[in-house]
């Protein structure tokens, strides 16, 4: 009987043939392995069991095996294979090619366009993982793998919490899991099944890629650890001088330090990221020192004193941070429409205070742009949507940070729009039809185009 | 195989029903009772003839207290709403309605799962599982890999961990892979008088090669089955609980 520890090149297991050890750590073995055909690269993963059958000792390979099983799409690993051997259990999943995060950060300060790019990439991977009711708790650069397509994908869920599924993972009495750097300061509490925890992970991967330093350093101590529950990190725009004062409003953001102030989807990172010209700048962009010995001790008050959080499943939290699209037809709809508009989207919005919405509108390419002036005629044309969404939306009675504008261009406006709802993790669309059945014969209809292949819910509405 | 296993039916047979056509949908080829079969509800005559066909059909089945008290045990200490019901059911069952449930064993076993009705420490002590400490005298006294218990009428799971016994409130219709080298102990729920606050008959299903758990929740005609108690003459308060679940 081979040992887990030492498995031969050429064993074979589960039709997968064993090729090198990569690493092995304190829990685990972890082997190169490839298929038959030898065109599929895999990991196989072994737990150590060397304490006999205690399930503390396999509690982060379980946990992973538990969450693969539970999660699919590109920003994830595949899981190939799972079983049990005379060596043990063990499971086999897709090795991600791509370039780790922990590359590019080796080279921060990273330009704010590339950490804007990176960070929406993982951030729109982190939403995906959440919106399948996962949060990552040990989210930091090694664990993150760029795609050659700018998509980012998420390894090692040893820590991974499933709202819907028992949470498998050890506590430890004296320290809290995860890796110091990134630690949420809620984490360091004890609390888990928070979305937002991997949002603060990811601002702290953020002021990392922007600034190439940690936000609170590497502590080792508890008490070290405990200090970024009452002291900010300092201002990035303090390191890195012409850092633009919107990418520090967005790693702040993501840095509070209590929850409920940060960004509440990572979703909303991703669209801030993806659009730096639509931030709502605050008092945070501009901050060049931390807050003083007075806030500190005012929040070590606070945190001493704070009811025991409870959280609720991730996707129960999300849905209570919708991102609502209306697609607002300004160019042929009617007053009545654009009031049926508000009212739907008002009802979508009722009683959410963290959701978000985006007023969107395409502007049609067609004849006057492909003359000699079109260009110009172009930009106002969109200035003048713009300002028709921004009347259309004053309506709704909603504050500015939670609004976003965006006119698309583009023919085919069905196909902008699901385009764009994909692309900003929407999660709710509204949209008009058109009232007049000729228009909609010469036109086509866009509504019923939308809700036949959004990647959401979409509401029709009528006047 | 994947195996239901239905708990506290309590002469429901509505729920009885319900939960039997929603596991066969699902692709049970086993079933396990967890006693308590009759007891509270107007139909145990019928209900044990539907359960006795399962049994020559390979289902298993364990006994419960109700089981026992409607045999002519002890059912003194239950509380007057429960012994009345008691009393009468005793006068429905016929002679091999009582044989039957006199040939169920307490516990049953069928690979390295174990079935019991209320605890697996001393099954014929009827102690109720509520906490992490008595879960854990119940998987240390089972010896098994799963166990399903009912009794208490809530669903629930309990898992072994380094730190000790854990437990969790399983989703309805949600799978649970019971992943690992620990222990897991599963409490079904009552499919014949959930008392959750949802009136939906409760019952889990185990799909053995998959490893894979999951606990439901059946809406059945709970109306029919609080008429039925109605005109049988049973207390009324039995035929509103099972209206509101409680």
């Amino acid at each position: 009987m081979e040992s887990a520890e030492h498995l031969k090149p050429g064993t074979e297991i589960a039709g997968y043939r064993v090729q090198e050890k990569l690493h092995e750590g304190g829990m685990a073995v972890l082997y190169r392995v490839a298929s038959p055909t030898g065109n599929e690269a895999g990991l196989l993963k072994v737990p150590k069991l060397g304490f006999g059958s205690h399930p503390a000792c396999s509690a982060g390979f379980d946990v992973e095996q538990m969450i693969l099983g539970r999660i699919a799409g590109p920003h994830v690993p595949q899981m190939l294979a799972r079983g049990e051997n005379d060596f043990g259990p063990y499971v086999v999943i897709e090795q991600i090619a791509g370039t780790p995060l922990a590359d590019y950060a080796r080279r921060a300060p990273l330009p704010a366009a590339d950490v804007a790019r990176l960070g929406a990439a993982l951030a729109s991977a982190l939403h995906d993982l959440h919106r399948q009711e996962v949060v990552h708790h040990d989210l930091k650069p090694s664990h993150a793998i760029l795609r050659s397509d700018g998509q980012a994908a998420l390894i090692d869920f040893g820590l991974a919490f499933h709202g819907h599924l028992p949470d498998l993972v050890e506590e430890e009495s004296d320290r809290p899991l995860g890796t110091p750097a990134y630690l949420s300061p809620e984490q360091i509490a004890g609390v888990r099944g928070d979305p937002r925890s991997d949002v603060f992970s990811l601002g702290a991967i953020l002021y990392l890629l922007a600034t190439g330093r940690l936000p609170f350093g590497e502590p080792t101590s508890l008490a070290g650890l405990r200090r970024r529950l009452y002291f900010d990190p300092l201002p990035p725009r303090c390191i890195v001088a012409d850092l633009p004062e919107w990418l520090q409003e967005i790693i702040l953001h993501c840095l509070e330090i209590q929850v409920e102030a940060r960004y509440s989807t990572a979703a909303q990172v991703a669209h801030d990221l993806a659009h730096p010209d639509q931030v709502a700048l605050t008092e945070r962009s501009r901050r060049l020192r931390p807050a003083g010995l007075m806030v500190a001790a005012r929040r070590w008050w606070l945190a001493l004193t704070a009811p025991q959080r409870v959280s609720k499943p991730p996707t129960e939290h999300l849905a209570r941070a919708p991102h609502v699209l209306v697609a607002v037809d300004t160019g042929y709809a009617s007053e009545a429409l654009f009031q049926a508009l508000r009212e739907a989207a008002q009802r979508i919005i009722s009683s959410e205070p963290d959701c978000r919405v985006s007023c969107v509108n395409v502007l049609e390419r067609s004849v006057i742009t492909e003359q000699e002036e079109g260009a110009e005629i172009l930009r106002s044309l969109h200035t003048q949507r713009l300002v028709e969404l921004h009347h259309w939306a004053q309506g709704l009675g909603l504050q500015q940070e939670r609004l976003r504008f965006h006119v698309l261009e583009g023919g085919d406006v069905a196909s902008r729009l699901i385009d764009y709802a994909r692309a900003s993790h929407a999660d709710h669309i509204v949209i008009g039809a058109r009232g007049s059945s000729g228009l909609r014969r010469f036109l086509g209809s866009v509504s019923s185009r939308v809700a036949a292949e959004a990647p959401c819910s979409v509401t029709v509405v009528r006047a | 195989m994947k195996i239901a296993v239905l708990s506290d039916i309590h002469g429901n047979l509505e729920a009885l029903r319900a939960c039997l056509a929603h596991a066969e949908r699902e692709g049970a080829d086993m079933q396990v009772f967890l006693g308590d079969l009759v007891g509270y509800g107007a139909d145990p005559v019928a209900c044990l003839g539907l359960l006795a066909d399962h049994a020559g059909k390979g289902a298993l089945l364990v006994r419960g207290n109700h089981d026992e008290a409607a045999l002519g045990g002890l059912c003194e200490n239950m509380n007057p709403t429960a012994r009345e019901a008691i009393y009468w059911t005793r006068k429905q069952l016929r002679p091999e309605d009582r044989d039957f449930l006199a040939s169920l064993p307490l516990t049953a076993r069928h690979g390295d799962l174990c079935f019991v009705h209320a605890s697996a420490v001393t099954p014929g002590k009827w102690e109720y599982i509520t906490s992490t400490a008595q879960a854990a005298n119940c998987m240390d006294a089972a010896q098994a890999t799963v166990i399903f218990a009912g009794h208490v009428h809530h669903q629930a799971l309990y898992f072994s961990a380094g730190s000790g016994v854990r437990a969790f409130q399983p989703v309805p219709g949600v799978p649970i892979p019971l992943i690992g080298r620990r222990q897991w102990l599963a409490i079904a729920g009552s499919a014949g008088q959930p008392r959750d606050g949802n009136n939906a008959a409760a019952y889990a299903l185990y799909d053995e090669e998959a490893r894979m758990l999951t606990f439901f929740r059946v809406p059945y005609d709970h109306m029919t089955a609080a008429r039925k108690i109605i005109a049988a003459g049973l207390p009324e308060r039995l035929a509103w609980r099972l209206q509101r679940g409680e």
